[in-house]
């Protein structure tokens, strides 16, 4: 069962196939996330959410996971993603 | 949102250039042609293909090693076996051998200019080098399309 109390959220781009990838996976697995695609945000919006990524990923790659503020996983890696939220 | 038959006409013309070079699109038609519906948004938005998985700023220069095929396609081929964004992939993901997978990111934000150390070597034309594929050429400038791979005059560097 999806663990329905963990707060996630997704870095991720609207052009990206690894994110859609992500997306997809994590609505399968019918976890509630919030997503902010960057490429879609403007000006200090952008620049206020790639602050925060960074905290987690210097690099600001995507998708970028974050789990509970603490569990951080780049790329898209299923199994990892299932392990931390089923 | 783009037109199918747009993406569908990208999808043969990237698909048949990559063969005619010794390179292969990932047979996952799917996961491609949604790669390639972001090069073109990419397109719309900045007038080149910027990368589909990775932020583009818009300033082309600073974009150049991220225009499609980007400057890292062919050593993320050989070490992983598919580009970063999974559109290129290597002859065993081609015929099913090996499976695509999500790799880590090359590029370095804060890019190091590569040292080029001139030699001490008298040569009568400069070699110009291919970022892309890696062909070389001595000549006073670098052609305006690379022969092997078709990239842009601006995608070559002086190598010696
Ligand atoms: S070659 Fe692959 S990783 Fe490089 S720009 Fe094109 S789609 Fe992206």
């Amino acid at each position: 069962m999806a663990d329905k109390n963990k707060k996630v959220v997704l870095y991720a781009l609207s052009t990206c196939g690894w994110c859609r990838k992500t997306k997809n996976l994590l609505s399968q697995l019918s976890i509630n996330y919030q997503c902010f695609d960057v490429d879609l945000l403007k000006g200090e919006e952008r620049e206020k959410i790639l602050q925060e990524l960074k905290k987690y990923n210097a690099n600001l790659s995507f998708p970028t996971l974050v789990i509970d503020d603490q569990i951080v996983i780049i790329g898209y890696d299923e199994e990892k993603i299932k392990k931390e939220l089923t | 949102m783009i037109d199918k038959s747009l993406i569908d006409y990208w999808y043969e013309k990237l698909k048949k250039e990559a063969e005619e070079s010794g390179y292969f699109l990932n047979p996952d038609e799917e996961f491609t042609k949604s790669l390639i519906e972001g090069l073109l948004i990419n397109q719309e938005r900045f007038g080149y293909f910027a990368c589909p998985c990775r932020l583009a700023s818009g300033n082309k220069e600073e974009d150049l090693d991220i225009i499609c095929p980007c400057d890292y396609r062919d050593q993320d081929i050989n070490d992983y076996g598919n580009c970063y964004c999974g559109l290129y992939v290597s002859y065993d993901v081609y015929t099913g051998k090996k499976q695509i997978k999500s790799i880590p990111e090359r590029r370095n934000l804060k890019k190091k200019k590569r040292e080029i150390t001139i030699s001490t070597l008298k040569l009568s034309l400069p070699v110009w080098r291919c970022k892309i594929c890696g062909y070389l050429c001595a000549r006073e400038e670098p052609p305006e399309i690379c022969p092997i791979c078709k990239a842009k005059k601006e995608r070559f560097e002086r190598f010696i």
